[in-house]
């Protein structure tokens, strides 16, 4: 079973007890009435489809019930880092020099 | 599952010599959500509140479990509810939060024995040996969210939703006869 880091409970726990919920820092405009349906649409709908590293929020549901993000690669499905909701989105090359 | 759900006895138990099931009485449960400032409010319920996720408190009957960076469960006898609510109240006119009486909410089971953390291991993927005495948690149990408390090494308490209760005690039921039965 695939082991997720969660950043609040500062503990490697199980995958069953979290929820994935979608691609992060997909950030809502700050002036709602100024977008148009084109900005709307990217908003709402439009995501990424990566092959590889994916910036992406998980929540421990069964757990403190918080949402954080995760970077993980969707080709081998491994977990490159998780932090905290709200927490500046890390610099990917630094991820992966980490990971050699 | 297809099988009718039978009505759930809240005196349900199960067990063998390994390890026992019963479901423990009721009590009050209150869940408390605040941020900020914590002081003021520690200083009402005259208790400390542990910051660290999974770690408990105690003072005199009531308990207090650390579920979330913002979030504890509180329970003790059914008496300390309306104390508590009053203490909170205070508090509330200049440090809003939430707190809720859940009481109504789950029933808990007693697992204790010598199986007591193998039992646990029929349903929930959490390493148990790592969940400390005198520590808690909120985990899994096969699909159910569940509260675990370690309160010995061969003695738990699991807090179970009542929808999910009938299900959870079966399967702790069945795991009790397949551990005993490992055992003879
Ligand atoms: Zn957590």
């Amino acid at each position: 079973m695939l082991l997720i880091h969660c950043p609040y409970c500062d503990e490697t726990l199980p995958e069953a007890e979290f929820t994935y919920a979608g691609q992060a820092h997909v950030v809502r405009a700050q002036d709602p009435s100024s977008q148009d349906d084109g900005q709307w649409e990217d908003f709402l709908f439009m995501r990424e489809n990566a092959r590889g590293p994916h910036y992406e929020r998980w929540r421990h549901f069964h757990g403190c019930g918080r949402f954080f993000n995760a970077v993980r690669d969707t080709v081998s499905d491994k977990f490159l880092t998780t932090y905290k909701a709200g927490d500046a989105r890390p610099d990917l090359s630094s991820l992966l020099e980490g990971q050699e | 599952m297809n099988a009718p759900v039978p009505a759930f006895s809240t005196d349900a138990s199960a067990g063998t010599s390994v390890v026992r099931v019963t479901t423990a009485a009721p009590c009050a449960r209150l869940s408390l959500r605040a941020r900020g400032e914590l002081g003021p409010l520690e200083a009402a319920l005259g208790l400390d509140l542990p910051r660290r996720i999974g770690a408990r408190a105690e003072v005199g009957e009531t308990e207090v479990l650390c579920l979330g960076p913002d979030e504890w469960m509180l329970r003790g006898p059914e008496a300390v509810a309306p104390t508590i609510r009053a203490a909170c109240d205070e508090v509330y006119k200049t440090h809003p939060m939430s707190l809720v009486d859940v009481s109504g909410r789950e029933v808990t089971f007693v697992i204790e024995g010598t199986s007591a953390a193998e039992l646990l291991t029929l349903g929930c993927p959490r390493d148990i040996d790592r969940l400390a005495v005198g520590e808690g948690r909120r985990t899994v149990f096969d699909g159910a969210t569940v509260v675990l408390w370690r309160d010995a090494t061969d003695r738990f308490r699991m807090d179970v939703w009542h929808s999910f209760a009938p299900h959870v005690f079966d399967l702790l039921a069945t795991g009790c006869r397949e551990l005993a039965a490992e055992a003879a």
